[in-house]
């Protein structure tokens, strides 16, 4: 009872400090909201306009065609136009542009027999690469991998609009059905993956902050001669922020929906659930923290050592799936990684928490296994 | 029950290499109001966290209230009000908020709580600024703020480090005033500081310099055996006179105060005023000189001087 009185003591104080202190107030509501309109609309894996040089050696009737229906594809803007492909190359090495497309003088030529190796195609399989040629080659700055695989799409592009003859392509031999995204939208992969970004930071900073703040600012000094216990401290500290965590969740979902119309396929019971779960993960690392930083500057520098690979290897941007063994490892340790995997199931694939075990599981073990770690490390006293 | 609130033997603290306190004995008996005197970095604020519990000693023994430290600290806490160098309330929260937030901690119940907070904010006339923000608060207002959460608990002891550094006279006075009572409810005060005119108010003090004791007993016992003698010297040309006679072996300081220059002797010289006079003849003729009962200040002169950076 004393005990409860002592952490509801501390819980209150630090709500008047955080609710007094207006700057972090605002961080509080403005950070995700900002984060949400910047990540949502910035980020895009599906790649548009990108500006590329052409060379038309031709110049004829069906070039024009040919270039008239690569740029209503609307994956590359014809910015630049150069007569010898050096002059495109030196163009991509200046910069100006991220590809060039150079037709050959004999296109018109080359895409004939082309027709004529298609209309063939079911008698003989082993037709001669005279026929086959392609029609044009695209140089490509390949040092964005993202750019320079939209390019390569082009590699297959359909040609009917460019004469009334058949596909020229063969058939698909997978069909591939798409859920949860049809559109194919980032920002549907990419809203949810914000909460769990956001949380990192303000959950861990806040937390390792404010404990540091009270060690620098002298007030720990008068608080270890009270009764008051290392663990109902660190309680007390973490309490409002779950509230704070809770609420900066409802914003960047309310707002994807609303924004981005990010869809909410899973229960709100679960989304809480796992919000908890990882809130609960990211504050016990914020008293981890704050047990090793002196200063509430070493605090924020100790939080970016870990809001880094939280986004970079947490699946945030790039898909786990991609990265190499090591990493993947680091990443499991993180639990923004189980995280974004929990948030995504429950919000886009109506998934639940048993159904997503691992990942669960993970979360809590680590939040137990922190809080001992913390209040061992937490001692009562100057020393 | 031991007449004694606080026993420390050869408490000693280091910090790597460095040696805070140095194999400190003293002894504060209850009821009393006990000083520590001693100039910037002497180890005064070392040895009050020693004593609270806060740090624990490299070496020696401490017993504080009949419990042995560090091992029964926590049955201590209640016991026992600190009030820090710095002010370590919560500057965003109010003078009431501060005070709530003290008594909440000390496990006061609802009603006693009020009551305890309004008769603190009436003693410490601050009542009247109740809502205002702790951070805003003038250097005075906030020791006195201190004063009434390190004391919100009733204990038994009070830890004061330095409590009216930031204090003009006037408020001294009264800051003394409010000690006294609270000493006369039974509580007993250990006070730090490096005014000599606070020190003499203590019943008794600890003369503290580079970590070691050099020093204890009543102001009037210090005064009386201190081991040298006070003159002080008037007349013209005192700076001159002032590098002759710190020259002198038996001189052990020399402080110009005013008009007179105040000259410590050794205790072996038993005639002061002739010795002084045999020495510099040419300059101390004229003069007229004469024995003063010693000061606090001499004895703290006195006894330190080694000095410590
Ligand atoms: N945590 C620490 N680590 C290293 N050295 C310390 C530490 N705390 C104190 N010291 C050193 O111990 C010595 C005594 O410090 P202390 O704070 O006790 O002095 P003080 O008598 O209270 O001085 P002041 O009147 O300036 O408050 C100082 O030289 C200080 O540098
Ligand atoms: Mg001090």
């Amino acid at each position: 009872m004393k005990m409860l009185n002592r952490i509801t003591a501390v819980t209150y104080k630090e709500c008047i400090e955080l609710m007094r202190d207006r700057v972090t107030f605002g961080m509080v509501v403005m950070l995700p909201l900002v984060q949400l309109l910047l990540f949502g609309y910035a980020i895009n894996t599906t790649v548009r306009d990108i500006p590329v040089a052409i060379v038309d050696q031709a110049s004829t009737a069906f070039s024009h065609l040919l270039i008239d229906s690569v740029s209503a594809t609307q994956v590359v803007n014809f910015t630049e136009s150069y007569f010898t492909p050096e002059e495109a190359m030196q163009a991509i090495t200046d910069g100006k542009v991220r590809a060039a497309l150079i037709i050959p003088s004999d296109v018109t030529n080359r895409y004939a027999k082309k027709l004529v190796a298609a209309s063939q195609q079911g008698e003989t399989p082993q037709f001669e690469y005279s026929l086959n040629r392609p029609i044009g080659q695209w140089i490509v700055d390949g040092s964005d991998t993202t750019i320079a695989s939209t390019i390569k799409q082009l590699r297959n592009m359909p040609m009917i609009n460019l004469t009334d003859y058949p596909k020229n392509q063969t058939a698909a031999t997978f069909e591939v059905v798409q859920f949860y995204n049809p559109e194919q939208r980032s920002a549907v992969n990419i809203v949810p993956g914000i909460v769990g970004i956001i949380l990192t930071m303000t959950m861990i900073m806040f937390t390792s902050i404010s404990i540091v703040r009270e060690q620098e600012k002298g007030n720990l000094e008068l608080l270890i001669t009270t009764p008051i216990r290392s663990i109902e401290l660190m309680i007390g500290k973490i309490i409002p922020y779950i509230f704070v965590g809770l609420v900066q969740m409802g914003i960047i979902i309310g707002a994807g929906h609303l924004f981005f119309n990010v869809p909410i396929n899973g229960s709100l019971w679960q989304l809480l659930l796992v919000t908890l779960l990882f809130i609960a993960a990211s504050l016990v690392l914020g008293l981890i923290l704050s047990t090793i930083a002196k200063t509430q500057m070493q605090a924020m520098q100790l939080t970016f050592f870990l809001m880094l690979p939280s986004i970079l290897l947490s699946g945030f941007m790039f898909p786990y799936e991609g990265m190499p063994v090591a990493a993947q490892w680091i990443a499991e340790v993180l639990p923004a990684t189980h995280f974004m995997r929990l948030i995504r199931g429950v919000v886009l694939r109506d998934a639940n928490v048993m159904g997503m075990m691992n990942d669960s599981l993970w979360l809590l073990g680590f939040t137990i296994l922190g809080l001992i770690v913390a209040s061992i490390r937490f001692k009562k006293s100057l020393d | 029950m031991s007449e004694y609130a606080i026993q420390a033997k050869g408490l000693t603290r280091k910090f790597g290499d460095f040696t805070a306190v140095d194999n400190l004995n003293i002894n504060v008996p209850r009821g009393k109001i006990y000083g520590f005197l001693g100039p910037n970095g002497c180890g005064k604020s070392t040895s009050i966290r020693l004593l609270t519990g806060l740090l624990t000693p490299t070496q020696g023994s401490v017993n504080v209230l009949d419990l042995d430290l560090p091992k029964q600290v926590e049955a201590l806490r209640l016991r026992i009000g600190y009030m820090t160098q710095k002010f370590s309330l919560y500057e965003q929260l109010s003078i009431e908020e501060n005070l709530r937030f003290i008594a909440q901690v000390f496990g006061l119940d609802r009603h006693a709580q009020r009551k305890r907070i309004e008769e603190l904010l009436s003693v410490y006339e601050l009542d009247k600024r109740r809502k205002q923000r702790a951070g805003s608060l003038s250097g005075g207002q906030k020791q006195r703020l201190a004063l009434a959460a390190a004391t919100l608990h009733k204990p038994e002891l009070l830890f004061l480090d330095e409590p009216t550094s930031a204090v003009d006279p006037q408020n001294r006075r009264e800051f003394w005033e409010r000690l006294f009572d609270i000493c006369d409810t039974g509580s007993t005060i250990l006070v730090s500081t490096h005014y000599m005119d606070e020190a003499e108010r203590c019943h008794s003090l600890a003369i503290l310099e580079a970590g070691c004791l050099r020093a204890d007993g009543t102001p009037q016992q210090l005064m009386q055996d201190m081991g040298a003698k006070v003159v002080e010297v008037g007349g013209e040309g005192l700076r001159q006179l002032k590098e002759v006679l710190t020259q002198l072996d038996s001189v052990i300081s020399v402080a110009q105060q005013g008009v007179h220059l105040r000259v410590l002797i050794k205790d072996l010289i038993t005639e002061p005023i002739a010795w002084l006079r045999a020495q510099v003849p040419e300059q101390m003729n004229t003069r007229d000189i004469k024995l003063v009962r010693p000061s606090l200040e001499d004895v703290f002169v006195n006894c330190t001087g080694e000095g410590r950076q």
